[in-house]
């Protein structure tokens, strides 16, 4: 088993797992149905490219171990999902913002992974790549509407923007997972989706009449495994059952 | 968001496959055509029902009214040499 190749499956799995399990809490709470729905849709793939990542995962792990032990009896400090990604969702507004810097980022990095060296993470990206390119469009088209559209909804996307901005640089900072991932052909070289997703950013922000932050200190650990104090929760909600009833069947 | 005046009613029409026309399947919400596409999409084709979508604003829709049908739709009734039950369809016409 290559622990590095591991690590890197998980990395994903629980981007796409923690994302989706975020935004089923929407699920009956949107603006309006049919953005409900959207959002649902959304959270379905998240959950749906988090599974194949699973199983993938478990596959290399073997011992026996599932998508569903992966997702339900790992503790806390052993899920790789960026932080940005365990945050509460907030507003609408907020958590489309998320939806903006996240989409547009698996966006660039999907598309590297069309071409992994790995044949199964190639294969998921193959698959995942249509519903991510529908998802970075649908959240960048939101945020022009919020940012160029009432004074209130300007000024409330602003802030979501500019609060998340600390949040987006652990997508881009490399470690030793990262380098053998780049080393080897399986994942790309994070500095050229750094810069893809910059551009982008910039100028779905400019169209939206919105000012892309400056700060430059950035938060990091989550794909380590450091956590904020929101991901417990998450699990905990998530996992209860299953921890309750371990033989629990649909 | 709270103020939905501006979200109108649309109407959605889904062609399920080539060959068949566009079949009214319901109706949505959204502000513009852009979004109602997109919500269209979401409400009414998330089970691979269609390949091709059509919207407008459901204002746009002039409907017969109800207190007309007698004039408009009974005079039909008595003209049965207008259904085509005289003669078999033959299978290569495909849908009628």
């Amino acid at each position: 088993m290559d622990t590095k190749l591991l690590e890197y499956t998980l990395r994903l799995g629980d981007n796409a797992l923690i994302l989706g399990q975020r935004l089923v809490e929407w699920c009956g709470h949107g603006p309006v149905l049919e953005q409900d729905i959207a959002l649902s849709n959304i959270a379905l793939d998240q959950l749906g490219q988090a599974r194949m990542l699973l199983q993938y995962a478990a596959e290399q792990k073997g011992e026996g171990f599932t998508e569903d032990k992966l997702a339900f009896f790992r503790p806390e400090e052993e899920f790789k999902n960026a932080l940005i990604l365990e945050l509460p969702n907030e507003d609408w507004g907020f958590t489309l913002a998320r939806q903006f810097y996240f989409d547009t980022y698996n966006y660039f990095l999907y598309s590297e992974l069309l071409k992994s060296s790995d044949e199964n993470i190639k294969a998921i990206a193959q698959k995942a790549i249509k519903e991510i390119s529908y998802h970075a469009q649908w959240s960048a088209e939101w945020i022009i509407r919020l940012g160029d559209g009432t004074e209130e909804s300007h000024h409330r996307i602003q802030k979501s923007i500019d609060d998340l901005w600390e949040w987006t640089g652990e997508l881009f900072t490399k470690d030793e997972i990262d380098l053998f991932a780049e080393n080897d052909n399986i994942g790309p070289n994070l500095d050229v989706i750094k810069e893809n997703w910059h551009e982008k950013v910039s100028q779905i922000l400019e169209i939206a009449t919105l000012k892309k932050p400056e700060a430059e200190w950035m938060q990091s650990g989550g794909k380590q495994g450091s956590h904020t104090e929101y991901l417990g929760f998450i699990l905990a909600e998530m996992q209860s059952l299953p921890r309750m009833y371990p033989e629990a069947n649909w | 968001m709270s103020d939905k005046d501006n979200w109108k009613i649309w109407e959605v029409f889904i062609r399920s496959r080539n060959g068949l026309s566009h079949k009214h399947v319901g109706s949505l919400h959204a502000p513009d055509e852009e979004m109602a596409i997109k919500n269209a999409r979401d409400v009414y084709t998330r089970r691979s029902e269609g390949i091709s979508i059509w919207v407008c604003p459901s204002e746009s829709i002039t409907a017969s009214s109800p207190d007309e049908s007698e004039p408009l739709f009974t005079p039909a009734d008595d003209k049965v040499y207008r259904h085509p039950t005289f003669y078999e369809i033959p299978d290569e016409i495909g849908h009628m």
